[in-house]
């Protein structure tokens, strides 16, 4: 097609290096910069409608009641689409995770860092090293060479606190965050 | 290498892509320098409109789609927990819903601007066959969004229009069995319509993509609808055209604004917020708004066969308007006769819209059918034949002549004053 008429260069139009930024360059720079603020608040619905929605967020806290759980016995219960073991533990088992001597731990921890009272264990069932499901909830299962839990994937062993002790696992059971709403429940998350 | 000429652009690294692919030399002559008739005006900004309201389209699209569910136990229940549960759901499904309308807004002002100025005469025949295409597509696109939330309308009018084609002798149950995926409208249907309508705006994206280059060849059309005849006729597509659509979009953006936040059901059918019962019809059938013209002729015909030719006839004649039309003057500017029966047009189909909403009986039927009579009559038989027989109006001697003293005849190279006061 035929040239047209072309009222402006490509670009600004100050002298070069004698006048300083014009005033199109200004026009330019504060245009670019309400531009920018008017595709950041367009984009932001998009992305944040990819975040957790108000069901999985309501999800993302549930109330456990503990009162039918015996000393000795543990539950499991789904939390955040993951286990979460709640173990009654035991005079012994309690005084078994006292003992030990924290500094030779792989991931130091004091028992009484782990729990809120100290005769309810509650952790994120998944073992650190690959995320396998340890076993030791039932009476049946495996628990170790410390009483605890003992994962069948890579050989871990749990203690009576949840701390690695022997085996590939970097970490601790995770806990996770809960507080006890009443002598018998807690609201976990 | 294939650079033996000097670079192109100030920043290397654009020119050794650009060496390589030439995006940015392209780029540089389809959206900077390319040469518009200065004096188009906003009903040329419909195209960028459209263009726009597709990818805004698309964009909801996918992120709703990250959370709708194409099984007809839940996907009612999917679309209730994006508008109440999903982070700005309620926006975003608004402005989906919403944007359908708008879309097809623009596409229609976008149509009728084509007809009244001859844009489709040559060389933009192709060009205006494209058009029609995408305006296909997106019928069959938004019909299959409408069924999605497997509401009574969605589910009712999926029967309906999916039944149209049992009118078809021999082959039509055969075909709408196969449409199915069984023996009525059900979750077979559902999910292929999910898959469909995921797919279809990006082949409506690529004959967009020809759509544009068709145009590019011919260069636009203008409002006198004469060939530019130098520099002195055109302006550069950026800064004008960039700032002129710019400025249209933002308006546009209002009047869509509008609806998504003061009234984001008006445009819609309560009768869809009832989840779908395939054994409860609903009293009145009614497509989205877009549909009613069409929807009109099909029940014009008494005939079932004869109203779904008519139907698909009513698009196909839009089709063909390159060849109907014999008038070798393009704009109704200087069209003194036709350019009235436009505006009948113009009424004929906001009447054939109305009576696509209202209920199959009288006096409605008897409207509908002289309406649709009209349409046929517009397109087959007073374009042919007012084109040979009407005088125009004579044309300007170019498109600047008009307005610039001395013949608007100015030295090809010298630049326009800008913004200087005259």
């Amino acid at each position: 097609m035929a040239t047209t008429t072309h009222p402006s260069g490509t670009g600004a139009h100050a002298a070069p290096g004698g006048e300083g930024p014009s005033r199109r360059d200004f026009l330019y720079l504060t245009t670019a910069a309400v531009g920018a603020v008017g595709v950041a608040s367009a984009a932001w619905p998009f992305i944040d409608s990819m975040n957790p929605a108000a069901d999985t967020l309501a999800l993302a806290s549930i109330d456990v009641d503990l009162a039918p759980v015996q000393e000795g016995q543990a539950i499991t219960v789904t939390w955040r689409g993951k286990p979460v073991f709640i173990r009654h533990r035991t005079a012994k088992e309690i005084e078994e995770a006292r003992k030990v001597n924290v500094a030779e731990l792989r991931d130091p921890e004091p028992d009484d860092k782990r729990v809120k009272k100290p005769q309810w264990l509650v952790m994120v069932g998944v073992c650190t090293h690959l995320g396998c499901i340890p076993l030791g909830q039932k009476p049946t299962d495996p628990r170790g060479d410390y009483d605890g839990w003992f994962c069948p994937c890579h050989g871990s062993h749990y203690d009576t606190a949840g701390r690695i002790r022997k085996g590939p696992a970097p970490a601790n059971l995770v806990v996770p965050q809960y507080a006890f709403t009443s002598d018998t429940q807690i609201k976990l998350g | 290498m294939a650079q033996g000429h000097t670079a192109k652009f100030q920043n290397p690294v654009v020119n050794w892509i650009d060496s390589r692919l030439p995006i940015f030399t392209m780029l540089n002559h389809e959206y900077n320098e390319y040469p518009m008739p200065k004096n188009v005006n906003y009903l040329w900004a419909f195209g960028a409109i459209a263009g726009i309201m597709l990818v805004i389209m698309i964009a909801t699209g996918l992120v709703l789609a990250m959370q709708y569910a194409a099984n007809t136990a839940i996907a009612f229940e999917s679309v209730e927990r994006i508008m109440r549960d999903v982070n700005y759901g309620w926006l975003l499904r608004y402005v989906h819903a919403n944007g359908a309308s708008m879309f097809f807004i623009a596409v229609y002002i976008h149509l009728f601007r084509g007809l009244y100025y001859g844009s489709y005469k040559a060389p933009r025949e192709i060009l205006w066959m494209l058009g029609v295409v995408i305006l296909l597509l997106m019928m069959a696109t938004a019909f299959m969004g409408y069924v999605l939330p497997w509401g009574q309308m969605s589910f009712w009018g999926a029967t309906v229009i999916t039944n149209l084609f049992s009118a078809f002798p021999i082959v039509g149950d055969p075909i709408v069995t196969w449409l199915w995926g069984g023996f009525s409208v059900d979750n077979p249907t559902l999910n292929r319509f999910f898959a469909l309508h995921f797919l279809l705006p990006f082949v409506i994206l690529a004959v967009v993509v020809l759509h544009v280059a068709a145009l590019h060849v011919s260069g636009s059309n203008n409002p006198l609808g004469i060939e530019p005849k130098g520099p002195q006729d055109t302006v550069p597509f950026n800064p004008y055209v960039t700032l002129k659509d710019g400025f249209a979009i933002v308006v546009f953006m209002i009047f869509y604004a509008a609806f998504v936040f003061f009234a984001p059901n008006f445009m819609g059918h309560p009768d869809n917020y009832i989840p779908a019962n395939p054994l409860v019809t609903p009293a009145h059938i009614v497509p989205e708004w877009y549909f009613l013209p069409f929807y009109a002729i099909l029940r014009a015909i008494p005939d079932k066969l004869g109203g779904v030719l008519a139907m698909f006839g009513a698009i196909a004649v839009l089709f063909v308007l390159p060849w109907l039309d014999t008038s070798r003057v393009r704009s109704c500017k200087f069209r003194p006769i036709y350019r009235q029966f436009f505006w009948v047009l113009v009424f004929d189909s906001l009447v054939l819209g109305y009576i696509g909403s209202r209920p199959a009986e009288q006096p409605y039927i008897l409207i509908g059918q002289i309406a649709t009579a009209y349409y046929f009559f517009h397109f087959l038989i007073l374009l042919p034949i007012l084109g040979k027989l009407e005088r125009p109006s004579p044309l300007p001697a170019s498109i600047s002549e008009p307005v610039l003293k001395g013949g608007g005849r100015v030295a090809a190279g010298a630049h326009a004053k800008p913004m200087e006061k005259a």
